[in-house]
């Protein structure tokens, strides 16, 4: 395949960025997209060019490095992470538009890379339990019904790559925050720190300069990892009864 | 200068530190002699943590969780992306939750088997007490595991052993493991215990009288080189698989924090020790960049078969039953499709150099569902496979549910790695190395399953109790500062080493260089090694070395975010690990595990070890690029569980 591509590049954080035009030729169906982009760099490199740059680690979607928004669609036009998307979603021709994730609360680093290390920060929040190493109950002294264990589980699969605020009119990270709140809370193991959780880490979010949640749903159609719509109002519920509880002992 | 090959032989490793008596009492005993830092002490002393995988992030935070300052480092932009996140399958523990017969002996006796009798007793004991304690953490912290409608958790088999003792969570245990790590992490982040640089790169060790005392990193983002100093330093970078370009790692994993430290007196163990994985997705052309496991679990349902008859090309659905070889059930009809990883691997390769394999270029062997899909149904099938059915499908563009998955061997994991004492101590005081960057718990050849519960023993176990005996006994009373002549040529080295990959502005990009290595070392240090083809490509690294630094080029400067400057600085490593690997796999003419010299087989194909020569660990001692090391023997001593031929008949 032959493939007129246009590119975000910007030197820093600082510089001003522009879309570049590149022609890539001897594209096989069978590459990622990334791999599409590595023959992009081999070439710029060889022309004593600056070669494009990325996030990306794992290339098995799975890491969240990845990043990209293709003809306007994070992640691209499949339901799936940048780096498992081939090029047999595209035809012999085609001009695709590359740009980083596009959101306040993720400056550009350079080109295609953003910083997301808000998201660390509101794991770092109250996204977790808290149970130092050492002591832990027996396994099984709590079991978990298997629908309260799938649930968590499916919030778990969240892998953190900013696809929902990328695709948000509003640049929200609601999705990404109830993902992890949803997981914790629904286990009995999360139960203790259930209303800390969710309203310091909605405060985190908010704090990053994330926008608000209008319901739009891009967020979840985005997903490479599915995580549904209904999280987000789960997590509102979460707030409204954590906030009443707070207020009660008081 | 004397050849590479001419290596010498030192002094013996004599003294492990592991203590003696019965196996089942040697970790309680090392626990209660270790000296204990006072909690009220602890925060004066600092640990560097390189890494945040499963044994970094677990360490990183059981170690500000007792008090000491943390300072980690990860070259991802956050802790949470580190490799251990792609681990699919699950993660051992001998809890015995199905009564068929498991125990933490059983455990201990199939990893020392199944490593065929090249890793430590007393470690492997540690490994298998330790599993017991690791789920109860991680259920603690909300891993989300799978579980039974009674509400108690689900476990399935794995390659090597007859019970079922694995734990899951779907397909992504590995994932939901290190977001239990990398949110305990996060816990102490915000708590001000662990100063977290995502981000940054280490390049090098800093050694003061004898004592690791620091690193130099990179910031990635501005290229500031800069240095950091600890009382100890934690390597908890991976292994080194990515040596041979096309694996299973992520693409960033690299081996320059284990290189440098054996560079500055580490030493490293059986380098030739490295696991290629017998299910992942077949190579498509030129341009792959990296290769995708299929977990191991699928070996649990899936059905492994070639055609019977050479050049049969039909479609899977057209060769009737009795024309097909399910060829593990037919040599290993006791473990079948669930046969360890190296024979796997070795029998795949073996039907395909029959010119039996399927798929382009007679490189895979079916994974067959339909049987499965038969017995259980669809659903059930989805429930336990779904995602890795789906990664399958995205990749190849074939539905697995109808017809059955091309299969074939990929690197995977490194066995090897810095020689580390009972104490996850290297040969540098001060030097820890956990996980998959140090050699210790798998011998020649890893369990399914086994890297995730190593990496967590390690970092929320081990590690924890054993770094107080040193801290306690290395109170290190004096600070290192930057002025420090030793930290300043380190320093200066680093700077050198960029300055020069920069200048060079050769021909060749660093990519094209690492595709070289490691179609070479695929060649000649892959599944199956000679004697000839070792030397080939010992001779062959040096001049691929001496073009590297005439002809590599690297665009932009070192003070940006500059990929191809990381990526050619971690050539330079390759470049020299790659030898000690060829020479570490000459040297063992022995077949052992993943390690298979085709001068040593039975007469009926299988790895012919060689007790009486090579029951030892090979702990390499660098002496300078290209220079012929000095090789140390650990003696490795069975009491309990005595070497035979391994036997999955």
């Amino acid at each position: 395949m032959k493939l007129t591509l246009r590119v975000w590049r910007q030197q820093n954080a600082d510089a001003d960025g522009a879309m570049s035009t590149y022609e890539v030729d001897g594209i096989s169906s069978d590459m990622s997209f990334l791999e599409m982009l590595d023959t992009l760099n081999e070439e710029l490199i060889l022309r004593g060019e600056d070669p494009v740059a990325f996030d990306h680690d794992c290339r098995e979607g799975i890491c969240g490095a990845c990043s990209l928004v293709i003809n306007g669609d994070a992640h691209g036009p499949e339901r799936t992470t940048t780096c498992q998307l081939h090029m047999r979603s595209f035809k012999d021709g085609d001009t695709i538009d590359v740009e980083p994730w596009r959101a306040s609360a993720f400056p550009v680093i350079k080109d295609l890379v953003v910083d997301r290390t808000a998201f660390d920060r509101i794991i770092q929040a109250g996204g977790y339990i808290t149970a130092p190493t050492g002591a832990a109950p027996e396994a099984h002294a709590t079991p978990v019904p298997k629908p309260d264990a799938d649930l968590a589980f499916e919030h778990a699969e969240c892998i953190g790559c900013g696809a929902c605020v990328a695709a948000c009119p509003n640049g929200a990270a609601m999705l990404f925050t109830s993902a992890k709140v949803n997981h914790l809370n629904v286990l009995p193991q999360g139960a203790p720190e259930r209303e800390t959780r969710v309203l310091d880490m909605v405060a985190q979010m908010d704090e990053e300069g994330f926008g608000g949640c209008t319901l739009a749903g891009e967020c979840a159609t985005a997903c490479p990892k599915g995580i549904p719509l209904v999280s987000i109002t789960s997590m509102n519920k979460e707030w409204l009864r954590a906030t009443r509880k707070v207020a009660k002992q008081r | 200068m004397t050849s590479y090959t001419d290596y010498s032989t030192g002094e013996p490793v004599v003294d492990t530190k592991a203590p003696s008596g019965p196996v089942n009492e040697r970790w309680d005993k090392r626990r209660f002699e270790a000296k204990l830092v006072n909690p009220a002490n602890r925060r004066k002393h600092t640990v560097i943590v390189v890494g945040t995988g499963l044994a970094g992030g677990s360490a990183g935070a059981t170690l500000a969780e007792q008090g000491y300052h943390v300072v980690q480092f990860c070259y991802q932009d956050s802790p949470r992306r580190a490799h251990s996140i792609a681990a699919q399958g699950g993660i051992n523990a001998a809890k015995n939750y199905r009564n068929d017969g498991d125990s933490i002996h059983r455990l201990f006796y199939d990893t020392v088997k199944g490593g065929d009798f090249r890793a430590r007793e007393s470690n492997v004991h540690r490994l298998a007490q330790i599993s017991v304690e690791i789920i109860d953490q991680c259920v603690a912290q909300g891993v989300p595991f799978a579980r039974e409608y009674g509400g108690l958790l689900d476990t399935r088999s794995f390659g090597g052993v007859q019970v079922s003792r694995t734990f899951y969570a779907r397909g992504q245990t590995g994932q939901q493991l290190l977001l239990g790590a990398y949110q305990a992490l996060s816990r102490q982040i915000a708590a001000g215990n662990v100063e977290m640089h995502p981000r940054t790169e280490m390049l090098d060790l800093i050694v003061i009288d004898g004592r690791a005392r620091g690193i130099v990193a990179r910031d990635l983002i501005t290229g500031t080189i800069d240095t950091y100093f600890a009382d100890a330093v934690v390597l908890a970078s991976g292994g080194y698989g990515n040596v041979f370009y096309l694996s299973t790692n992520a693409m960033n994993s690299n081996a320059t924090a284990i290189w440098r430290a054996h560079r500055r007196g580490a030493h490293f163990a059986n380098p030739c020790f490295t696991q290629i994985h017998p299910t992942c997705i077949p190579r498509t052309g030129d341009h792959q960049s990296k290769l995708t496991l299929m977990s191991e679990s699928l070996r649990n349902d899936g059905r492994i078969w070639v055609p019977k008859a050479k050049g049969d090309d039909r479609p899977a659905n057209r060769i009737p039953e009795d024309e097909r070889d399910y060829y593990l059930e037919r040599i290993y009809p006791s473990f079948g499709n669930l046969v360890p990883r190296d024979i796997a691997s070795r029998a795949a390769k073996n039907v395909c150099d029959e010119g039996r394999g399927v798929g382009p270029g007679g490189q895979g062997v079916y994974l067959d569902f339909a049987d499965a899909i038969k017995r259980m149904g669809r659903k059930p099938v989805e429930a336990k496979y779904g995602n890795l059915f789906d990664m399958y499908q995205r990749i190849t563009d074939e539905d697995p549910y109808e017809v059955p998955m091309r299969i074939y061997p990929a690197v995977h994991y490194t066995m090897g790695g810095l020689w580390v004492d009972y104490d996850l101590q290297t040969t540098v005081p001060g030097l820890f190395a956990i996980g998959e960057a140090n050699f210790s718990d798998h011998g020649a050849n890893r369990l399914g399953a086994s890297a995730l519960m190593q990496g967590l023993a390690d970092g929320y176990f081990v590690l924890p109790a054993t770094i107080n005996d040193y801290l306690a006994r290395n109170p290190h009373h004096e600070a290192v500062t930057a002025e420090h002549p030793v930290v300043q040529d380190v320093l200066a080295e680093t700077e050198d080493r960029l300055s020069l990959l920069l200048a060079v502005d050769g021909d060749r990009t660093p990519d094209s260089f690492h595709r070289e290595l490691g179609e070479l070392m695929w060649e000649f240090c892959g599944m199956a090694r000679t004697d000839a083809g070792l030397r080939k490509a010992l001779e062959r690294i040096p001049q691929i070395r001496e073009e590297f630094w005439r002809r590599i080029k690297v665009p932009g400067t070192g003070e940006e975010f500059n990929q191809s400057l990381e990526k050619a600085n971690r050539m330079v490593d390759y470049l020299e690990l790659a030898e000690l690997m060829c020479l570490d796999a000459l040297h063992r003419a022995e077949s052992c595990g993943g390690h298979f010299r085709e001068e040593s087989q039975t007469p009926d194909g299988e790895a012919a070890r060689r007790d009486d020569e090579f029951a030892y660990a090979a702990a390499w001692e660098f002496t300078g690029t290209g220079e012929a090391p000095t090789l140390h023997r650990e003696d490795l001593v069975f009491e309990y569980v005595h070497p035979t031929q391994r036997s999955y008949a």
